[in-house]
């Protein structure tokens, strides 16, 4: 090996191991911050005290935590079977014209910021919920507008995953006389149910991730939600809220809700990623 | 995505089969129907309400008035140097790491395995967590504050692994013909790759690098607590700066009547992620790569 091909190689992966280390630096980081929190109040603290008063020493997270299981829970009822849809239908159903339009309008969907999901939930979707009563910025239209974000992942991989299907299952199908919609479902969609199964968690994780669009439109107060109508405050939308002047223990528990939700998300990624490791049948 | 397209005919339809067929073909073309009015509503309603706000002066004026009047000028510019400072250190980066993962063929090292996931869970982190991350590690243990700076080194811990992923992609794209060939030339390593095979994969880098902007631009979570909120036109990189996106969020939420001028730099930001989209499907197409999906994460 020459001089230069030894460097090439000592620096690009020097450089890799950086890249791979950032989120180690990421965690570390958070942990670091979240200690004198998780230390000196213990993590019982988080779900027992009375109520989220930050300046008075009540740190209970559970209206937020449940506030965000609901709005992302939702939003994935939302995008799954919508998304599913989609992709079945780009396959199945549509011309191939309509076909291609369809995916590049769900690419175009995904490329969307959220704070635009936000705006339009805030301006045009809020006074419509309001209706039904309340003043439109609550859980509801928080999720739906989620529904809509995430909708893309479902679809591109699902898309992904039905195309990946051998073609002779398909014809095998057909040739056997069955029809469209018994194809579909008793064929496509078994078949390909990993990589669904694939694109429906990773659309989860990006509900637990997404901040804007819920922080404009789900009301923000703290409070356990009773109804889907009532306002509530998600973990994300609580740091991004609060960060700005919480000092000593509050900030460390923001961290600790911020620590909360990597974890989570991390361990669906990793989950996904072992069980496309252990069979190449997903791709 | 190959657009793949299977034909299923019915042989003998029953009046049992067809009823089924019927229904689920209604369903599905409704669900796809839905999902495109609902998208083709958003953009009409930010083009309808964002362009009759919009002019020329509107780009260039300094944001007076909390933003109710003047323009974006400034926030352009902020936007435009936090996305510099994100290429700066996400490209290098990403390309040293994109040749370290591609170096072997087999691309199955235990070495690759691990960074691969590592970089996996990088990209499922929220972007809240970047924030929190940014804050706590280059605004106050590196001493940077809110700055443009803080806030593009954080968008570059953003963008890394779908930059990373998308040059993996155009590196593999390369036909090992020039591979072989340059070897049999009598070629290094390091010259085949910068010589041969990342001047043949350019096209397809810049679509990653393309795409890794939109991203960047679509990014607000991240920046109001790194780059910070201050709508003045930045000094140095020191300074703090807002982007498109927390003027966005600015507008609709903290300012009284700031609606429609959220309106129009949603329309701005939105045109600049059209062309971006434009643009990517041009490079790819022109990499030889068309067709192949890059809008999600997977």
């Amino acid at each position: 090996m020459s001089r230069s091909d030894l460097s090439l190689r000592i620096i690009s992966r020097t450089l890799a191991i950086l890249s791979a280390a950032i989120v180690l630096l990421i965690l570390g980081f958070l942990v670091r911050e979240s200690a004198p929190a998780l230390q000196e109040l213990g993590l019982a603290r988080f779900f027992t005290d009375p109520g989220w008063h930050p300046l008075s020493g009540q740190f209970s997270l559970v209206p937020m935590i449940v506030a965000t299981l609901a709005t992302s829970l939702g939003s994935v009822a939302i995008a799954a079977p919508l998304g599913i849809a989609s992709a079945v239908f780009a396959h199945f159903y549509a011309p191939r014209t309509l076909a291609i339009w369809h995916r590049r309008l769900i690419e175009l969907l995904a490329g969307i910021p959220s704070v635009v999901f936000g705006l339009w939930g805030l301006v045009v979707l809020a006074p419509l919920v309001a209706r039904l009563g309340g003043s439109g910025q609550n859980l509801f239209t928080a999720t739906a507008v989620l529904g809509l974000m995430i909708l893309p992942t479902v679809a591109l991989l699902s898309d992904a995953a039905i195309a990946s299907l051998p073609r002779a299952w398909i014809q095998g199908a057909a040739a056997l006389g069955m029809q469209r919609w018994s194809i579909v479902g008793k064929v496509v969609i078994p078949g390909a149910r990993r990589g669904i199964g694939a694109g429906v968690l990773l659309a989860l994780t990006r509900a637990l991730g997404e901040t804007m669009a819920v922080l404009m439109l789900a009301g923000n107060v703290v409070q356990v939600p009773n109804s889907l109508l009532s306002p509530g405050r998600t973990l994300n939308a609580n740091i991004a809220l609060e960060l700005g002047y919480a000092s000593t223990f509050h900030r460390s528990v923001l961290f600790v809700s911020g620590l909360m939700l990597m974890l989570v998300v991390s361990v669906i990624v990793v989950g996904i990623s072992y069980r496309r490791g252990a069979s190449d049948e997903w791709r | 995505m190959s657009g793949g397209r299977f034909h299923a005919s019915a042989t003998t339809p029953t009046r049992r089969h067809q009823i089924p067929e019927f229904f689920t073909a209604v369903a599905v073309w409704m669900a796809a129907g839905l999902v495109v009015a609902t998208l083709a509503w958003i953009l009409i309603d930010i083009a309808v309400r964002g362009i009759s706000q919009l002019s020329p002066s509107f780009l260039i004026e300094g944001v007076e008035d909390a933003g109710r009047a003047g323009g974006i000028g400034p926030v352009l510019f902020s936007t435009m140097l936090i996305l510099m400072v994100t290429l700066a250190l996400a490209i290098p980066l990403s390309l040293a790491t994109a040749i370290a993962l591609t170096e072997r063929v087999d691309q199955d090292s235990r070495f690759a395995r691990n960074v691969r996931r590592c970089l996996d869970v990088l990209a499922g982190v929220p972007s809240i967590v970047f924030g929190l991350f940014g804050n706590a590690f280059f605004a106050i243990m590196l001493g940077l504050g809110y700055s443009i700076l803080t806030g593009g080194l954080t968008l570059a811990c953003m963008v890394l692994p779908i930059l990373i992923r998308t040059s993996e992609q155009a590196i593999v794209a390369v036909p090992n013909e020039y591979r072989y060939a340059a070897a049999a030339l009598g070629l290094g390593r390091s010259a085949t790759l910068f010589r041969v095979v990342l001047p043949a994969a350019a096209p397809a880098l810049m679509a990653g690098v393309v795409l890794s902007i939109g991203r960047a631009l679509a990014e607000t979570a991240a920046l109001i607590f790194t780059a910070g909120y201050v709508a003045r036109r930045p000094e140095s990189l020191l300074d703090s700066g807002r982007s498109l996106s927390v003027h966005i969020y600015d507008m609709a939420m903290n300012v009284p009547g700031g609606g429609s001028r959220a309106y129009a730099t949603a329309c701005v930001l939105v045109a600049l992620l059209l062309a971006i989209n434009a643009t990517t499907t041009l490079l790819l197409h022109a990499a030889g790569l068309q067709g192949r999906s890059v809008g999600g994460k997977g």
